[in-house]
């Protein structure tokens, strides 16, 4: 193991563990990142196979010379910078007083 | 009389310039390496810079560890020659960094030390993983080295003008002897300071040239986008997908097996990782991947400026050289046509301000390299693997440092013959290898309880073999031929041909066999020991609990 750790330290990251504030938290984490992960991985993916295999819709004309690729493409930046920002919001409202609470905790009983 | 002044600007006089902004980016640089070493005492301010970079500072420096000469001279390149699609490749490298915000960044903080092994290690056994996490790490850096050094004697020739082999020798070995310095002397604290220096010199440039060529269209995108396809003799086809992956059912494919590795790699490079340390906290690490999304986001948008600009902008010779040196060149020259096209003052010192910039570039991303390959060696292997763990702080960084001079002087070794072959598969191969045998690994850790020890070590050692084997039986090593100059496309001499993968990206297989290897070790194994201890991985990167200080 990377370092042993004193069964003080471990019984506290057990109990923890068995929190329902702890529980909220993963779950809150979980249930923010996995679906938004799938969804711009399946969006990123949806780009690239139209640039593949769609090739007149991508050509089709917006507006002067910017086309819908080109529009397609600013739009994978906007949901990028997007979804960083959600979640930068999401984690510092839902996530972070959670953490800091158990984290907090974990000192006090440890620095004891 | 002024203009006859301005005209006598000779191409040697922008030679001196671009030589003599060159020397200043080496004095720059070894002077903050100087200063920063200063403070280098114990193995956190070795291999993590003290833990002491705000999140704004490391997000500058992961975006001067990120964005090499290849993204910078590349992709505007590839955009000036095959239109739109060189700015597919740039999005992928971009929306990969959602993958490492979500999902690795702060967890990779809170339970880790120094390498990307310390975050398995956590709750496995030692020696097997750090063994293959570490073997891992030398071989994706070194590949991404081997790339940026070749690149470098190539690219420093041509900005600087000369072209003989013992120019571009001597350049490898000047370019590898900064690196094994910023890194010995300077650690992770010096190498930091390179790339955060790098960064906003990068930027500042870039946002320069994109200005002036904007300007020349009065700020009206479309029009630059026209006359770039109408330049470019391809009309607008030039601004549509199909120029470069398009050609074939093959090329398609291999554009999705690319793409793949791109967002899945980016949070499995390990000198991308290891940055994370550098921050006092988690909180401090997702604001570092906040600001290292906004520069890079902000770096590849202009580059669709520069590389349509240069399409735009640059003609006659200079148009021809751009296709010469497979695009590298677009930038700089584009840079001269803005300030005054050739032979201008404006234009020279544009192009010498941009050659320079593009060489601070080289230095920032090789170092990086170097010091996660030297820490990986000291504290996976040395310290934790031979001597088990039983070594003093002063040791593991003398260690450290010797394996820095090892793996620059190999480095160099290999660069300096290898710098006439035909190495830029080797970038996308090091994206490749990171999606299929690092991120896997991590994944499964962070939130897969049962995920065990040989897990590990099948998913780690299964992606690495089947990405690195499928490559050298794909094009890129042998059996592509000759491009219409008698340029050989592969790796080996056109007489040997051994491919008969048909895909020159093998992600699209590997990365699901990294998976795979990593579920089948795990479900196959009665050992449970590394269940134990993912209680307390779970808490510590959720809130940070006991994490590094």
């Amino acid at each position: 193991m990377v370092e042993k750790i004193s069964p003080e330290a471990h019984a506290e990251y057990q109990r923890i563990n068995e929190t329902d504030a702890f529980a909220e938290l993963k779950s809150s984490y979980l249930r923010f990142v996995v679906p938004l992960t799938i969804a711009f991985m399946v969006w990123y993916l949806l780009y690239v196979f139209a640039s593949n295999w769609a090739p007149d819709f991508m050509a089709t004309k917006v507006v002067g010379n910017i086309n819908i690729a080109l529009v397609f493409g600013l739009l994978q930046f906007v949901t990028t910078f997007g979804i960083a920002i959600w979640y930068a919001r999401f984690a510092a409202r839902r996530m972070d007083p959670i953490a800091d609470r158990l984290r907090e905790q974990y000192e006090r009983e440890i620095e004891r | 009389m002024n203009t006859a002044l301005i005209a006598q600007a000779s191409e040697n006089d922008t030679q001196n310039l671009t030589g003599g902004l060159f020397i200043a980016v080496v004095l720059l640089t070894v002077a903050i390496t100087f200063w920063a070493s200063r403070q280098n005492k114990t193995a956190a301010d070795y291999y993590a810079g003290g833990r002491s970079f705000t999140g704004a500072q490391n997000g500058f420096a992961i975006a001067g560890d990120y964005m090499s000469a290849a993204s910078f001279l590349g992709i505007s390149g590839a955009i000036a020659l095959t239109g739109y699609d060189g700015f597919l490749y740039s999005i992928g490298f971009l929306v990969a960094w959602l993958v490492a915000l979500l999902l690795v960044a702060e967890l990779l903080r809170n339970s880790g030390r120094f390498t990307m092994a310390d975050q398995l290690a956590y709750r496995m056994r030692q020696v097997p993983v750090r063994t293959a996490a570490a073997t891992s790490t030398v071989v994706v850096s070194i590949f991404y080295l081997l790339a940026q050094m070749v690149g470098a004697g190539a690219l420093v020739a041509l900005l600087l003008g000369v072209s003989s082999d013992s120019a571009k020798n001597l350049t490898i070995a000047g370019v590898g002897a900064l690196m094994i310095f910023y890194v010995v002397v300077g650690g992770m604290k010096g190498t930091t300071w390179v790339q955060i220096v790098k960064a906003v010199l990068l930027m500042g440039g870039t946002i320069l040239i994109t200005v002036l060529v904007l300007a020349e269209f009065n700020f009206n995108l479309s029009d630059l986008l026209g006359t770039a396809a109408e330049n470019s003799g391809q009309g607008s086809a030039f601004l549509e997908p199909g120029l470069k992956y398009g050609v074939s059912l093959t090329s398609k494919i291999d554009f999705v097996s690319l793409s793949l590795a791109l967002i899945l790699g980016t949070a499995g490079l390990p000198h991308i990782l290891i940055r994370f340390y550098t921050t006092p906290t988690a909180r401090q690490a997702r604001k570092s991947v906040l600001w290292a999304i906004a520069l890079i986001g902000t770096f590849y948008l202009m580059t669709l400026v520069l590389g349509f600009g240069a399409a735009a902008l640059v003609t006659g010779d200079e148009k021809e050289e751009i296709a010469t040196s497979g695009g590298n060149l677009a930038s700089p020259l584009l840079a001269e046509a803005v300030g005054g096209g050739p032979g201008s003052t404006g234009g020279a010192v544009l192009l010498a301000l941009i050659s320079a910039v593009a060489f601070a570039t080289i230095l920032a991303v090789v170092a990086g390299l170097t010091l996660t390959s030297a820490s990986s060696v000291a504290h996976d292997m040395y310290a934790n693997v031979i001597k088990k763990g039983d070594v003093t702080e002063k040791q593991e960084i003398r260690t450290a440092r010797i394996a820095a001079f090892v793996i620059g002087g190999v480095a160099i070794l290999l660069a300096i013959p290898g710098k006439n072959l035909n190495v830029a598969f080797l970038v996308a191969l090091a994206f490749a290898v990171a999606a299929s045998a690092n991120l896997p690994a991590l994944l499964y850790n962070l939130f897969w309880k049962r995920f065990s020890t040989r897990g590990a070590t099948w998913s780690i050692y299964g992606g690495l073999v089947s990405s690195v084997g499928l490559v050298i039986f794909s094009p890129v090593v042998s059996g592509k031929g000759e491009d219409p100059t008698g340029k050989n496309l592969s790796l080996l001499p056109t007489n040997i041909d051994i491919s008969w993968f048909p895909l020159e990206n093998p992600g699209l297989i590997s990365i699901p066999l990294g998976f795979f290897f990593g579920w089948l070790g795990t479900v196959t194994t009665k050992d449970r020991d590394s269940e134990e201890r993912y209680v307390e991985l779970d808490v510590r990167t959720m809130t940070g609990a006991g994490a590094e200080k």
